[in-house]
């Protein structure tokens, strides 16, 4: 069974980024970027797979620009085999990468794909769930535990009040949240090999899919920041403070 | 142009989600609708039919919607708006909603627009990105639009006053099983303690406490002192001290409450975007320059094994 990885180039998580000063958009420039930390998890739990022999193939595929390679090369070093890159320098929102996804699974019938649950910079969450969609298979989100079962997953996904475990059918999507593994580092012998490991690249036109942006995104400004606090002497000063000040207990 | 809310229940009891996307679709204009799609969940339709603003409860009844799994009801809610020209489908953000919103979108072809904090009209909204350090004008010309709403950004609807007529009910057929996924169980904490989003105040804990014996000796008496909830950072989760519901943030639950106090949390952005709307932040942290002080209304530089109990003892 293929297991096909989403991954995707995103702003570091560290890093606290900026609003631009005309408010058009975040200021990207010489900002560190990585990949996204779920897709990590993701290409982790894939590559576990196939160390198990649970997976023939793991491919990893990043919709965007060609500086998107860096990413793949990164997936590749943890262990992913081959990389697409569906190169598209114009602003993918969800319901496209989900489209574009879907013409290279038809092309790959990969058993499974582990997409990651949200990627944080668009904060979406929307991507996993389309493309089960768009390929009319079961999907199992925020998974933290996967088992595969011959042509069957079991999944047990955190949801608000706790757990739940769903089973699906094969082709299935799951989408990783942070518990799912630990992500291992990329090793200098690994990263060495991925530079040789093959990584396509495909115009994203040549795929025949609508992309077009549905959404337009007008100002981005930041929150209202919180008026600075006060630090308290001891416990006494900050229930009195909390009794009379604040009044909130 | 009418609104679809899906009620998100468990047959029993219509979510506290559920009532703040309610809120949030009147802002759209138009009708709404509760759709209640469940197994013998008589219980949650007449609930719903009392939510105040709700103008007509749609009751779809099938054993295969027993769990809300979201296949066969994105399939249901794909042919419920091609019969009934919804304008508009709205869930709460929940996990619930963040699984199944995206599902019908796709399948309706259009966009989806996730954990909305604003509406100022059909099509324009405000919503976070970066973990809430940006807040993005979006908007959206697509025949249906699909929304998930932050359920701290609207307010709850009440219920109809007592002696107020309910919302007719309308029983609609059900779509189809596809049968692409079965639940297996569910492992819901039980508490007696307030609901984490819901709470007034919210007595949450980080790696600060080292295990989750001293999270359970030092927190729990201090929440209970205060009737409220407990949460706590994605370290304390991943390490084990707490169930995986307990984390507020980014990635977790985001919360609002009236009171948040934060005990050994060095408040990562990805811990303070489920937080930092709170109405009055506590801080306790041994380290004067943990980032959490600089959101916390009052913080306190102290070690929380001996701040904590005498803060209990205090109250
Ligand atoms: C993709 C992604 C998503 C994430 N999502 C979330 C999320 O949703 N929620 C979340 O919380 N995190 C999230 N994180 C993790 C986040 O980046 C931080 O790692 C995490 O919040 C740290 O938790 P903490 O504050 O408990 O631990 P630490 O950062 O280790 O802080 C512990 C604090 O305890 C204090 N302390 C220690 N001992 C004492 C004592 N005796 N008395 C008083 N204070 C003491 C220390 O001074 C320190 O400030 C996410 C990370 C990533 C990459
Ligand atoms: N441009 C992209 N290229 C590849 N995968 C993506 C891309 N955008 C999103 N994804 C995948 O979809 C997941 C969810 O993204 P989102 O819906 O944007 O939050 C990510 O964790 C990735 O696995």
């Amino acid at each position: 069974m293929k297991v096909l990885v989403p991954v995707k180039r995103v702003v570091d998580y560290n890093v606290k980024v900026r609003v631009r000063s005309d408010n058009s958009g975040v200021d990207l420039n010489g900002v560190k970027m990585a990949i996204n930390p779920f897709d990590e998890i993701a290409v982790e739990e894939a590559v576990r797979l196939r160390e198990n022999q649970l997976a023939s193939e793991v491919i990893v595929v990043s919709c965007g620009s060609a500086a998107s390679q860096e990413t793949l090369r990164t997936a590749l070093a943890m262990g992913a085999d081959r990389a697409i890159l569906v190169e598209s320098d114009a602003e993918l929102q969800p319901l496209a990468v989900a489209r574009l996804l879907k013409a290279v699974a038809d092309r790959e019938q990969p058993g499974l794909v582990i997409c990651g649950k949200q990627a944080i910079d668009d904060d979406a969450n929307q991507t996993g769930q389309m493309l089960a969609a768009l390929m009319g298979v079961g999907q199992a989100t925020f998974a933290s535990r996967l088992v595969v079962e011959g042509s069957a997953i079991q999944v047990t996904r955190e949801v608000d009040g706790g757990l739940e475990t769903l089973a699906l059918k094969l082709p299935a999507v799951v989408t990783a949240d942070l518990r799912l593994n630990e992500p291992r580092y990329a090793t200098l012998p690994n990263i060495m090999k991925a530079k040789k490991k093959p990584l396509e690249a495909l115009p994203a036109a040549s795929l025949g899919v609508d992309i077009a942006p549905r959404l337009r995104h007008g100002r981005h400004e930041e929150p209202a920041p919180r008026k600075g606090g006060v630090k308290v002497a001891d416990v006494a000063e900050l229930v009195g403070k909390l009794k009379n000040e604040a009044k909130v207990i | 142009m009418k609104t679809l809310v899906i009620a998100e229940h468990d047959n029993t009891r219509l979510a506290g989600a559920t009532r703040h996307a309610v809120t949030a679709a009147a802002l759209l204009g138009g009708e709404v609708e509760l759709l209640v799609a469940g197994d013998n969940c008589g219980a949650v339709v007449d609930e719903a039919a009392r939510v105040a603003g709700v103008s007509r409860v749609i009751r779809v009844e099938a054993p295969f919607y027993r769990d809300l799994l979201a296949e066969n009801l994105a399939a249901l809610v794909l042919s419920l708006v091609q019969l009934k020209l919804y304008g508009n489908v709205l869930a709460g953000s929940s996990a619930w909603g963040k699984n199944l919103a995206p599902r019908i979108a796709a399948l309706l072809d259009v966009a989806q627009v996730s954990d909305v904090v604003k509406i100022s009209g059909r099509g324009c909204y405000q919503r976070p990105i970066y973990a809430g350090n940006v807040l993005v004008g979006v908007e959206s010309d697509e025949a249906v639009q699909v929304l998930t709403v932050r359920t701290t950004a609207f307010d709850s609807a009440g219920d109809v006053a007592v002696d107020g007529a309910p919302a007719p009910v309308e029983v609609a057929e059900a779509g189809p099983d596809l049968g692409l996924s079965t639940l297996l169980r569910r492992e819901i904490s039980r508490s007696e303690r307030p609901e984490l989003g819901a709470a007034k105040i919210v007595v949450s804990g980080g790696r600060g406490l080292g295990n989750g014996d001293n999270y359970q000796r030092v927190l729990t008496p201090l929440a209970d002192r205060l009737g409220a909830a407990l949460g706590a950072s994605r370290a304390a989760v991943d390490a084990g001290y707490v169930p995986n519901d307990y984390q507020v943030g980014q990635t977790g639950k985001i919360v609002a409450p009236g009171l948040y106090v934060a005990v050994g949390i060095s408040g990562a952005i990805q811990h303070l975007a489920g937080m930092k709307d709170s109405g009055v932040i506590v801080a306790i942290n041994k380290d004067p320059d943990a980032p959490i002080f600089q959101v916390a209304d009052y913080g306190l530089v102290a070690d929380l094994f001996e701040a904590v109990p005498a803060l209990t003892a205090t109250l």
